[in-house]
């Protein structure tokens, strides 16, 4: 009941929202122009995630099997770009491959010609570096998901590495890159931001923006809607499809110990190592820059930054707590028995265009109160369903291992209800709860999502704050507070992290 | 979730309290109520006299403050609505009531019956003058050179839609030519202003769409006299920022005392040195110290409300085909 319940309560929400603003639309077209931006949406989001998942495996593979100082301070800190604000991230991306940027510099010394960050290649690379982290910390799961006997027996058995990529590695991606590769698609499908601020021109439009255009500008509600539903047909063909080629894993159950077997020497050994520091290098950079930047300006800070971060971090706290409810009992109900509809609602609010379910959302809420006086419930409400996709994903593949492994046994020793979730749900599902938990906190402290529609006298939250002192010249300021927020959101998603960590290993 | 609720409660309950005290709602973009913005000097200066209280409503950019106010219909509280400008007044003044007339010394005449201008400004390229000595004297020039330059999005933001039709004014129908000359300059096109000046701060190109006020900004608050603007030939494109009255306010004539008061010598000086941009009237004082360092076009640019809603669409297709070569 309480899943189909909560699925059609999130597809109520996300299709009802674009219906609303059909109800009140005046003409319904859509222009050449916005087929050109359904064509490069598709295109960017499409080469983003081959991209950001053909560097994933390879990466996952390097830091599950290599142990060495830091690996775990390094697999926490990877979800750093993931919690940055759009805006922050791209201005650290632009300083770093910029015009006026160290790798230009270094470009220019060995009298090379200057590469350009803008255009579709800088798009894409903005997208990788979002994603990257993400798609290699969703494989990594799914790797120490493969019960360490496994290997053990493979090793004992003289396989070669090769062989053990065949019978093990393989079949586990089988079962979960398509749903990574959907999954970065679909974020990827909605950019606004990065689309075109490093697109270099109107060439590089997307569906968001298109969207955009005609709520604030035309105000087209019509075009608005059919451009959501557009993107929301995308998403539930890829979600079809991404269904489709996934197979389910069979691996059986193991003891939960984590790899303690040697690693392959020589040339693969050098290559892991290759591999990660050019990834820590392309992930620290921007991050780095965002840093330098902020680091003067803390000092300077206007006051209304402490305010603002108050509320961004209730907001963030409590959607959090929401979607880490309604995502363990999509997931678990999902590995109980598979359904398509209900898969499709948990990665709807991927494809939803924020702008369209604010304005939605106004339009319904409208009649009854005053949308100022609901500015953070809603914000709330808006920022869980929207990361309700991550922590669904993170959790299926884990809470169908835990069926197909314990639930015979759970069942035949009478462990139900509360204490079934106690002892053996919650204990299990701890890992990527606690990391699912951190990644929307920090996700909804990073969003600006509805809350400009519905803002009112209730105060700016942190990003919003952000983006008013920079709409004021004051970007030093600016670069602080971002800084804070950087600081914040990752300050909670490593709690939540932490947290997971600590009852799964105890 | 539980102190959200609770703080919201507790805020219905202030309004209820205050409830003898009248209430003038004002919506605005939310860069108007920051606190370093012009919103809570304008908000203090006029409680002081009026005997009520002002609230402020925000809605993103001024585009975003029409929306909500169609999204709002007759539902609307908002009394006066401050951050249009002339590009969205034509759209926007169905919902208007007539206000009075305020004397101005804008470098146009401005006419419409709905609305009072409370600030304005030239859009203009702004370079760094330690590192461009000859900037381009047109927009002619500018094509026809090597130089970078990062703009707005028409489609996205208002000085993006002001560029968009000072191109329009000044070429007409040799606009599209003049775009695809342009092409090659522009580095990117930016959402909003905020990611443009942000990167030409940063150093990634040479000049940015912005106003002609930006350097006065980096020079009185900054100390830093290293922004220009370049004067270019053909003229310099308007962007006049007005507030009106709405027809569904509740308070008509605290809505009018609150236009004058935004006429007045007080809330036009605020205004110079928050939003940056010229007075609609220019106070007994003068102009701030470091003004007078900013160019002066020759000549000003700017269509009526009508024409710039009836040029829009079709330019920006133009644009949009010329860019996309």
């Amino acid at each position: 009941m309480l899943p189909k319940a909560l699925g059609l309560g999130i597809a109520a929400l996300i299709l009802g929202s674009a219906a609303m603003l059909g109800l009140r639309a005046e003409s319904w077209a859509l222009r050449p122009a916005d087929w050109a931006a359904v064509r490069f949406t598709l295109l960017q989001a499409a080469l983003s995630a081959v991209l950001s998942l053909g560097l994933a495996v390879p990466l996952a593979r390097a830091l599950f099997r290599r142990r060495f100082v830091g690996r775990s301070a390094l697999i926490r800190l990877m979800a750093a770009p993931f919690v940055l604000p759009v805006v922050v991230a791209v201005l650290g991306i632009v300083t770093i491959f910029g015009r006026a940027g160290p790798i230009n510099a270094v470009l220019e010394t060995f009298h090379l010609p200057a590469v350009s960050i803008f255009g579709l290649q800088g798009v894409v690379l903005a997208n990788v570096f979002f994603n990257l982290p993400l798609a290699t910390r969703m494989l990594l799961h799914g790797w120490q998901a493969i019960p360490v006997e496994r290997f053990r027996l493979a090793a004992s058995l003289g396989m070669p590495p090769s062989a053990q990529l065949r019978h093990l590695e393989l079949p586990m991606l089988r079962a979960q890159a398509p749903a990574i590769a959907l999954v970065i698609f679909l974020i990827c499908l909605a950019s606004f931001a990065i689309a075109l601020t490093l697109g270099g021109g109107p060439r590089a439009s997307t569906i968001e923006l298109a969207i955009y255009q005609a709520l604030r500008f035309e105000f087209d509600l019509g075009r608005a809607a059919l451009l959501a539903l557009v993107q929301l047909l995308i998403c539930a063909a890829g979600t079809l499809l991404a269904s489709r080629l996934t197979l389910p894993p069979s691996f059986g159950a193991g003891l939960g110990r984590s790899l303690d077997l040697p690693a392959p020497h020589g040339w693969r050994r050098r290559g892991d190592a290759l591999l990660i520091l050019m990834v820590v290098l392309f992930l620290a950079l921007p991050l780095l820059a965002v840093a330098a930047k902020g680091l003067p300006g803390l000092l300077a800070l206007p006051l209304g930054v402490w305010p603002a971060a108050l509320r961004s971090v209730s907001v963030a706290l409590a959607s959090a707590l929401l979607v880490v409810l309604a995502a363990l009992v999509l997931a678990l109900a999902q590995a109980r028995r598979a359904s398509g509809w209900l898969e499709l609602a948990a990665m709807l609010p991927l494809a939803a265009s924020s702008l369209v379910l604010g304005t939605g959302l106004f339009l319904m809420l409208r009649p009854f109160v005053a949308p100022q006086a609901l500015a953070l419930p809603v914000t709330m409400l808006v920022n869980a369903t929207l990361t309700l996709p991550y922590l669904y994903r993170l959790l299926l593949p884990e809470a169908r291992a835990l069926h197909s492994d314990y639930d015979r046994l759970a069942s035949s020793l009478g462990l139900r209800g509360m204490a079934r979730l106690r002892y053996l749900t919650l204990p299990r599902l701890a890992r990527p709860l606690g990391y699912g938990a951190g990644l929307a906190a920090a996700l909804s402290m990073g969003d600006l999502g509805v809350i400009a529609l519905f803002a009112g006298n209730s105060g700016a939250t942190l990003p919003l704050f952000v983006q008013q002192l920079m709409g004021a010249y004051r970007m030093d300021q600016a670069a602080a507070a971002a800084l804070v927020l950087v600081g914040i959101s990752y300050a909670l998603f490593w709690v939540f992290d932490r947290i997971g960590h600590h009852y799964a290993d105890t | 979730m539980k102190t959200t609720l609770l703080a919201a409660g507790l805020a219905t309950f202030a309004t209820t309290a205050l409830a003898d005290t009248p209430v003038l709602h004002v919506l605005t973009y939310d860069s108007f109520t920051a606190e370093w913005g012009p919103g809570p000097i304008l908000k203090a200066g006029f409680e002081a006299t009026c005997g009520c209280e002002v609230q402020f409503t925000t809605a993103g950019d001024g585009a975003a403050v029409l929306a909500r106010l169609k999204l709002d219909g007759d539902k609307s509280d908002a009394d006066v609505v401050v951050g249009l400008d002339t590009n969205l007044t034509a759209a926007a003044a169905p919902l208007f009531a007539d206000v009075a007339p305020q004397p101005n010394t804008l470098p146009v005449p401005f006419a419409d019956p709905k609305f009072v201008p409370f600030d304005w400004g030239y859009f203009a390229f702004v370079y760094d003058n330690t590192k461009l000595t000859t900037p381009p004297t047109s927009i002619a020039d500018l094509a026809a050179s090597n130089l970078k330059i990062i703009i707005e999005d028409p489609r996205s933001s208002t000085p993006g839609l002001g560029l968009l039709l000072w191109v329009k004014a000044a070429y007409g129908d040799g606009a599209a030519k003049l775009w695809n000359d342009l092409a090659d300059n522009i580095v990117t096109v930016t959402p909003g202003w905020s990611e443009a000046y942000g990167m030409f701060l940063g150093g990634e190109a040479d000049m940015v769409l912005s106003y002609t006020t930006s350097p006065a900004y980096h020079l009185i608050a900054e100390s830093d006299a290293s922004k220009s603007a370049a004067a270019f030939s053909e003229g310099h494109y308007m962007q006049i920022e007005v507030a009106g009255k709405t027809l569904t306010s509740k308070q008509p004539e605290l809505a009018d005392a609150f236009l004058a008061y935004l006429g007045s010598d007080a809330a036009q000086s605020a205004l110079i040195t928050t939003n940056w941009m010229y007075p609609a009237k220019t106070p007994a004082e003068g102009l701030p110290q470091g003004f007078e360092t900013l160019i002066q076009p020759a000549k000003s640019l700017l269509f009526t409300a009508t024409e710039a809603q009836e040029i829009r669409a079709a330019a920006i297709e133009e644009w949009q085909t010329a860019l996309s070569k």
